[in-house]
């Protein structure tokens, strides 16, 4: 079987230079077996273009560093086979996060401020003694935490969220889902008056306007219509209660 | 005079993965003011792909009853084949513990102790009620107790996430997309570090009372390696580059017996662990001819030459990447994958199209872990120069040896940015910043000075990608599982032409600003003098010893090698100069590891 000649058009733009207007920018190379976009992108860097940017880190679908638009889908791109994509692929950044270059977005500013702003830590007053064993969790309840915290920050969901791209504040699927990682977790002692300042609002969960493109975009499967349903249900209630 | 930002701190770390961001949160919380440098955003370090869990003698799951860390610290010394400090192996066992619970107390869902009976590998285990909503443990290589705690198969995802919740909730500055070129320093004391914006292309400099390695491994100087791409070695070779401060045993390279085939991403010694096989072409298990006692799960260096000697034998399925071993996990069944070995049941849909819980696996051993790095006292003070210390897998504290058992290196991350962390911060408190403009804009021109000299060479220069692939090709060729005198006077002999070139290496695009072929070429020459001292380390020494496997001297010998490596690259040399320093032995003698070559004759 002959290999196909795969055509990539790729976004080309420098925020260092905003005289050069943004481009198309057409690459082909050849198909192999088992190619990734990861093993392609490189290639292109490596024998066509050196100043084409973009981001891998694990390329292994773990580290979350990769998301970007093929084809129009906010996806992995590490883990994104050739074999399943047509001969012509587009190749954009993912919109909302702020562009670095080409195919570089700086999703780690966007989640870092998302994290302080839903404050994702545990909140305790226990001290750690060091001595103590550990305190007792139900296994059920810590594989229900570990399924939130799987969330590796790509953000697919939120440059495939309609609101997202219009409010620039909208915490998003990621932010709510983060959200109810700390409400499952019976470490934290926060009320759910406590959490409603931090998520009780139009940039939180009830921004949401339920297209849930988040939840057919994330890359590892986490239930994010579930997550959104329980934190908009906790908030509603806590709503209701408020003085 | 050139000019850059400057920013000043009490401590700077670099790296910023778990190692990293355990010592800044020691330092800051004794109130020091704390900054870290990053070349990715932090939870997207490459602690965050350590999956199967890290080692802790809890003793809370049966098979983990009457653990301690006398039995931790014995097995930590076997793995290593007594290459080990055991000073630092002690002290470590002694704290894992406390950090496993602190990273509960911290957010980390650690699986728990569900009370019951269940079948592993033809045996029922009973968990006790009484230990129901503990802490549990999977059992993994070269263990005597089941001792590694774990949150399914993500477990350096959690305990990042949760350790970056507390960079965050302590407000510690990080600048990431930033990496560090070279190290400030007079020749006794470290100030802080030139680095180079990776958003901007512009150099800056920070200053700081301490300044702290947590950059990883060196694993992609290697072609096929289960590392992330961005564990290329930076901060052994800034180190190393003063002149003054060695690597430690750069010849001990971990091999993991289970990356997958061909994209040699990692799957789980969990997977192991968790009671899967090891099959031939015939879909044989032969791990138990060889290692009657512990099968599939003796350490890994063992386990890696086991496959590779079986396939040697013609045992192997061929494939267009090579032989290979299957890694059979299908009698789990589906519930235990999908939850337990769930991301590699994903890498495995993924990457190669198979179901884990119908197919089976196609693996072979892969480049993995550093065992060597900066070499450190037992407090994490590089040796050479004052004010520099280094932990993790970076360093050569030295807890590892010549073999790292699984579950090991996340537990040394935390346990070392505890330990180190408290260290860093004593000495801080009584360091003061003395650095003159002078030798900083020293350094800043020489960093200016590499980058001019690398755009003006433009096309004409050797092409960075190219030096790269011979570099991984000569590792991976030559510097492997088994090793000969020949081969790696080979090795030593290509890698001395490879690193002459790198000093001539030009750029074919414009080097612009962060340009991605200017970072590549700005590290290729340092990359270069890590494989050198690998290759030159291995050469030298001729024993076997742990991963370290010469064919033409296949024993281990401790009347003259019970010795651990010191490379230094003087300033301006063309390659190493290797000393050795005595491995201190406290506790356990050497002795027989329990598995291994030289343990039990197998049946092979």
């Amino acid at each position: 079987m002959n290999s196909r000649q795969l055509t990539f058009r790729i976004f080309r733009y420098n925020p260092e230079t905003p005289e050069q207007q943004p481009t198309m920018q057409n690459y082909v190379i050849e198909e192999e077996p088992g190619m990734t976009l990861f093993i392609a992108l490189n290639r292109i860097r490596e024998t066509l273009d050196p100043t084409l940017k973009f981001d891998f880190v694990c390329r292994a679908g773990i580290c979350g560093s990769c998301g970007m638009l093929i084809n129009g889908t906010p996806t992995l791109a590490c883990r994104t086979l050739t074999k399943n994509l047509p001969e012509n692929i587009t190749l954009m950044p993912l919109p909302v996060f702020q562009l670095l270059g080409d195919l570089s977005v700086d999703t780690g500013t966007w989640f870092r401020d998302m994290s302080i702003r839903t404050e994702s830590w545990v909140h305790t007053d226990e001290e750690f003694d060091p001595q103590a064993p550990e305190v007792r969790m139900d296994n059920e309840t810590a594989l229900s935490i570990y399924e939130a915290e799987r969330c590796i920050e790509c953000g697919c969901c939120i440059g495939g969220c309609a609101t997202a791209n219009i409010k620039p504040d909208f915490i998003g699927a990621a932010g709510v889902n983060r959200v109810a990682r700390f409400m499952l977790d019976p470490r934290d002692q926060r009320s759910d008056q406590e959490y409603f300042d931090v998520v009780g609002s139009e940039d939180g969960i009830f921004g949401c306007i339920g297209l849930m493109a988040c939840d057919d975009n994330c890359p590892v499967g986490i239930p994010l219509q579930g997550q959104l349903a329980y934190v908009r249900k906790k908030m509603a209630s806590a709503g209701w209660k408020r003085k | 005079m050139s000019r850059y930002d400057l920013f000043t701190t009490d401590v700077l770390i670099v790296g910023a993965g778990l190692a990293g961001e355990r010592a800044a949160i020691e330092a800051a919380s004794q109130g020091l003011q704390v900054m870290m440098l990053s070349l990715v955003p932090p939870r997207r370090s490459h602690s965050s792909a350590a999956q199967g869990g890290m080692q802790a003698s809890l003793g809370n799951s049966a098979m983990g009853k009457g653990d301690n860390p006398d039995i931790h610290f014995a097995d930590t010394v076997k793995g290593s084949d007594w290459g080990c400090d055991q000073d630092v192996a002690r002290l470590f066992a002694e704290t894992a513990p406390i950090a496993v619970r602190q990273m509960a107390a911290w957010g980390v869902p650690w699986n728990r102790v569900v009370a019951g009976s269940r079948m592993y590998d033809g045996q029922e285990i009973h968990e006790d009620p009484e230990k129901e909503g503990l802490i549990t443990a999977r059992n993994f290589g070269g263990t005597a107790k089941w001792r590694t705690c774990y949150t399914a198969d993500g477990t350096g995802h959690t305990i990042l996430y949760t350790m970056d919740s507390m960079v965050i909730k302590l407000g510690i500055t990080v600048h990431d997309r930033t990496e560090a070129l070279s190290l400030i320093h007079d020749g006794t004391t470290c100030s802080g570090v030139v680095a180079r914006c990776l958003r901007t292309g512009q150099l800056r400099v920070y200053t700081a009372r301490s300044t702290v390695i947590a950059t990883g491994g060196y694993g992609r100087l290697y072609g096929a390696s289960t590392n992330a791409i961005i564990n290329e070695g930076n901060g052994m070779f800034i180190a190393m580059d003063t002149g003054v401060v060695p690597l430690g045993n750069m010849e001990a390279v971990q091999f993991h017996p289970t990356g997958i085939v061909p994209s040699w991403i990692l799957i789980t010694e969990g997977a192991r662990g968790d009671g899967g096989y090891l099959l031939d072409k015939n879909h044989y298990r032969f791990m138990p001819d060889y290692e009657p006692k512990k099968k599939e799960l003796a350490s890994r260096d063992v386990v890696s030459r086991r496959i590779m000697q079986h396939i040697r034998q013609g045992y192997g399925v061929e494939s267009p990447y090579g032989a290979h071993v299957w890694l059979d996990i299908r009698h789990l069944g589906a519930k235990h994958i999908n939850t337990n070995l769930r991301e590699i049941a994903n890498i495995s849909r993924n990457f190669t199209g198979i179901d884990p819980v119908h197919d089976l696996i196609p693996v072979r051993p892969t480049q993995h872990y550093s065992m060597g790095g900066i070499r450190t006292n037992i407090d994490g003070m590089a040796y050479g120069l004052k004010g520099l210390f280094a932990l993790g897998e970076a360093a050569c504290w030295d807890m590892h040896g010549f073999n790292r058992l699984g579950g090991n290196s996340l537990a040394e991350t935390v346990v070392a940015g505890m330990i180190i962390g408290d260290k860093i911060a004593k000495y801080t408190k009584e360091a003061s910043l003395e650095v003159s403009s002078n030798l900083v804009d020293d350094h800043v021109g020489d960093q200016r000075n590499r980058i001019q000299t690398l755009l003006s060479r433009g096309k004409a220069g050797e092409n960075v990608y190219e030096l790269r692939r011979q570099m991984e090709q000569v590792l991976s060729e030559n510097v492997g599982i088994f090793r000969t005198e020949e081969a790696l006077q080979q090795a030593v002999n290509s890698l001395h032409e490879l690193h002459q070139r790198a000093g001539y290496v030009g750029l074919r695009g414009g080097g612009q600003g962060a340009d991605p072929e200017l970072s590549s070429a700005l590290r290729i020459r340092g990359m270069l003098k890590l494989a050198y001292c690998i290759a030159a380390g291995a050469l030298a020494r001729k024993e076997s010893r742990g991963s370290h496997y010469r064919e033409d001297y296949p024993k281990r010998d401790d009347v003259n090698w019970l010795k651990r490596t010191l490379a230094y690259w003087p300033v301006e040399a063309n390659q190493p100069t290797l000393q050795y320093e005595d491995v201190k032995i406290t506790e356990l003698p050497p002795g027989d590891r329990g598995y291994g070559e030289a343990s039990i004759p197998s049946k092979r």
